[in-house]
């Protein structure tokens, strides 16, 4: 049974389709990575899963649940998070504030609040700059701290699926392979399920898991991420060669 | 040293009133950028939940001879109950509009309401005595000042008080300082976006019936635009204070009963009917030199 489906999603701004009749499946548990150029409809995908632009047409199911056009918070609280391109931190809240925002949509389960300090602590565990400085405004951390914090944030809720746009994102590549190294290392520990948009390749060759080429709207290839990585197909489908 | 004292509490007194609307207009706009010219009516509206519905000229007492103990509470129900009214009705429907279609309904929504005031209370005012025991003056180092105005004061100084706790302290207050500064990205932490909203719309509600309840102890009177020069002066201050940031609202709102108050003073009396074109023209230098505002929204910076 899969985690998250979609069917035909489309999404459209006014007469513009950024999305095209996307049509896929994630396993509870698998890592998927979404590559492609600029424009290729990437953030579209990801924000009409999170419910931020409900599609224009299809269907998207999720943890059992048909969410298509559901509000974002409903969606969220099902335990899909989804961290946004450009690192949304909320500047003026302090980074321990910035963690503790999600908790709140288990407040009617009982225990919570232990359960929020329990979360916190691993968070702190997994990236302790953010322990360091967190009665520090989070505005005022830099971009490799903020998406830290942000990825930290999302996994405060305990979701069981986390979608991430573009982690790696204006950061040195010695940071943005830390980030990697501490998502990979939580997914091995918690059974996420992750879906991870990157402009390139690379990581996914590296990280390795399963990879779909997105252009034009469209998914073009679907498959194993280092296999799609060597191959012609890849080339010729990131660039369009060989389209007229 | 007492004239001295005696300005320095009235100006306190009118920066409390302003900075209080401006709380109101500010809390709103922060989570939807609605700005609520509604607010001004509302804050009549409660002055005038106190009496009967009547066109005569004396006004029947209905609430307003309630305890104080009952009619504080009462009146600040009554405003967060017309308030986040005003937002299922109204609000709700604008809110993946443009901030100017909801400004535009804002003042459709004022109009509203001062015309159901009008058909119910008619345009005279009547004059109205509430909790008249406040009226006495109090001696402080041989200054007079109204018990009213001392209670202005501490009231104000209270409820800023409680708000900041509130907002630091509670879960609620953190969603909503998440949400005053990214409504997205909150709600895709599951932040209910009708929840906070609405949290807004009831406390800038309940200020809106504190001020009524200081304006009606003050003038005397129930009139229908009794909440238009208020809210004006409000409206100022959250521009000055910059959008959003509700320290620069309370701030501003204090800078202007301070200008306003010395204005008064100074002018010569030939001038003093000008006095509002003096406070608005210490408005424009300060929105030459810092446009954002004192406090813009998301800074940390404080100048003033
Ligand atoms: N809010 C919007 N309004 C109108 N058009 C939009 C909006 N957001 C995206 N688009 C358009 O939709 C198309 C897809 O954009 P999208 O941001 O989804 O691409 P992307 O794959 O994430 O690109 P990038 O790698 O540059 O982030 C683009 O043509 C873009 O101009
Ligand atoms: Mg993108």
């Amino acid at each position: 049974m899969s985690l998250l489906a979609l069917s035909n999603v489309s999404v459209r701004y006014g007469r513009l389709t950024a999305v095209r009749q996307v049509t896929f499946s994630l396993a509870e548990g698998e890592i998927l990575f979404i590559t492609g150029p600029n424009g290729a409809g990437k953030s579209s995908l990801l924000r009409a899963i999170a419910g931020v632009t409900p599609p224009s047409g299809g269907r998207i199911d999720f943890a059992d649940h048909d969410i298509t056009g559901r509000a974002p918070e409903d969606i969220a609280r099902l335990g899909l998070s989804m961290v946004p391109e450009g690192r949304d931190v909320f500047g003026s809240l302090s980074i321990e504030e910035n963690l503790m925002v999600g908790t709140g949509m288990h407040s009617a389960t009982r225990g919570w609040k232990a359960r929020a300090a329990t979360e916190l602590e691993a968070v702190y565990a997994t990236f302790p700059i953010l322990k360091d400085r967190r009665h520090s405004q989070a505005g005022l951390l830099s971009g490799g701290q903020q998406q830290m914090l942000v990825i930290g944030r999302a996994l405060m809720t305990n979701p069981r699926l986390v979608a991430i746009d573009e982690p790696s994102l204006g950061l040195a590549p010695n940071i943005t392979d830390q980030v990697y190294e501490r998502l990979i290392a939580l997914r091995a520990m918690r059974k996420l399920t992750l879906l991870i948009v990157e402009q390139s390749s690379t990581r996914a060759m590296m990280v390795g898991g399963r990879m779909m080429l997105m252009r034009g709207g469209e998914i073009l290839l679907d498959g194993d991420a280092r296999a799609l990585g060597q191959s012609e197909a890849m080339q010729a489908a990131y660039f369009g060669y060989g389209e007229h | 040293m007492g004239s001295l004292l005696q300005v320095l509490f009235d100006a306190l007194s009118l920066g409390s009133l302003y900075a209080l609307g401006a709380l109101g207009i500010a809390l709103i706009f922060g989570v939807m950028r609605l700005v609520n010219f509604a607010h001004g009516d509302v804050i009549a509206a409660c002055v005038f939940a106190l009496l009967w519905p009547s066109v005569d000229a004396v006004a029947i007492i209905f609430a307003g001879n309630l305890p104080w103990y009952l009619l504080i509470p009462f009146l600040l129900a009554i405003g967060a109950a017309l308030s986040v009214a005003s937002e299922i009705v109204v609000f709700r429907r604008f809110r993946r509009a443009n901030p100017a279609t909801m400004m535009i309904a804002s003042f459709a929504l004022g109009f509203v309401i001062r015309y159901f005031l009008l058909m119910l209370f008619s345009s005279r005012p009547k004059s109205i005595s509430l909790l008249p025991s406040l009226s006495q003056p109090v001696e402080i180092l041989g200054a007079r000042i109204p018990l009213l105005q001392l209670i202005t004061i501490a009231v104000t100084m209270a409820v800023l008080f409680g708000l900041t706790t509130f907002l630091r302290r509670t879960r609620f207050g953190l969603e909503m300082r998440a949400a005053a500064e990214n409504f997205t990205m909150a709600r895709m932490l599951g932040v209910r976006a009708n929840r906070v909203i609405m949290g807004a719309f009831a406390l800038s509600g309940a200020l809106a019936a504190a001020i009524a309840l200081i304006l009606g102890s003050q003038t005397g009177t129930a009139n229908i635009m009794m909440g238009a020069s208020v809210m004006l002066m409000a409206f100022i201050a959250t521009v000055i204070g910059g959008m959003g940031s509700l320290a620069g609202a309370v701030l501003a709102g204090f800078l202007l009963g301070a200008i306003a108050t010395v204005m008064q003073v100074i002018l010569p009396p030939d001038a003093r009917a000008f006095r509002d074109a003096f406070v608005y023209g210490a408005v424009i230098l300060v929105l030459i030199f810092r446009p954002q505002g004192l406090l813009s929204a998301r800074g940390t910076k404080e100048r003033v």
